[in-house]
């Protein structure tokens, strides 16, 4: 599944403003939310849901990277938004160190395969460690997308 | 040497496990499979029909993208291997990650 088919550019943040996880979630979910791709009204329910998850178990995977996630009924299709903290948040991860790329996945309730191959592409990419390091030096929304779209473009990068 | 009697002999045990729960091998059954696998010494790789990866790794059973229905091959080696994999099989065919069924009602 290519990044462009469920990443929403537009509510890319490139510094977020958060220095905690609940903080961090909350801006993102509210930048999917200013970029229109959340059913009205459901942004408040969808920060709570997602935090939720992440009590449950941290998304913090390691290697300085998050994705928090949650299915709910106020997407129709997946959607994701990124967001860099270039001091780093704690997401309580798996390796105890900051988080420095959050990628925020809002998966619709009834289509569990879709989520499976958004988190696929994801992680897919976050494991090479060129790429984290692209990431985190990347300075703006502009620079998040190209690097997203050239990887769409080159499946064996 | 003799075959069979060494402590140190590699044991390989080789299994096919199908995904049964109806969510698939998302993030929250993955952790469980890493978490069972880290408990044993020997190596680990699943494979489905496209990637091999360590069982061991949370970020790289993700990868999987293992739907409802997905056949995936557990392959471990070492000297508690079969252990292992009967854990493994039991975790993701017989408890099915502790999850609904494709049949099951929703809440």
């Amino acid at each position: 599944m290519k990044f462009a088919d469920f990443v929403c550019f537009e509510a890319t943040i490139p510094e977020l403003q958060a220095k905690d996880r609940d903080g961090a979630i909350a801006e993102l979910v509210t930048s999917l939310d200013k970029a229109g791709k959340l059913k009205r009204g459901s942004r408040e329910d969808i920060i709570k849901a997602v935090i939720k998850r992440e009590e449950e178990a941290s998304t913090g995977m390691g290697k300085g990277v998050a994705v928090p996630h949650v299915k709910h009924p106020a997407v129709k299709d997946v959607v994701a938004a990124i967001g860099q903290s270039s001091v780093g948040i704690d997401f309580s991860a798996l390796d105890k160190q900051p988080v420095y790329s959050v990628v925020l996945l809002i998966s619709p309730v009834d289509n569990p395969d879709k989520h499976l191959q958004a988190m696929e592409s994801i992680f897919r990419r976050l494991q090479q460690e060129k790429f984290r390091k692209f990431l985190r030096q990347s300075r703006n929304s502009e620079q998040i997308e190209d690097l997203f779209r050239e990887v769409d473009e080159n499946p064996a990068l | 040497m003799q075959a069979g009697q060494d402590p140190l002999e590699k044991v390989v045990c080789e299994t096919t496990v199908e995904i049964k729960n109806a969510d698939g091998l998302h993030m929250r059954p993955a952790m469980q499979f890493v978490d069972v696998a880290n408990k044993f010494n020997c190596d680990i790789i699943v494979s489905n029909s496209e990637n091999t990866v360590d069982g061991k790794s949370i970020m790289q059973m993700t990868m999987l993208a293992a739907t409802c229905g997905t056949k995936l091959m557990i392959k471990a080696e070492g000297a508690d291997a079969q252990i292992a994999i009967d854990a493994l099989r039991e975790l993701v065919e017989k408890k099915h990650f502790d999850e609904p069924l494709p049949g099951d009602r929703k809440e």
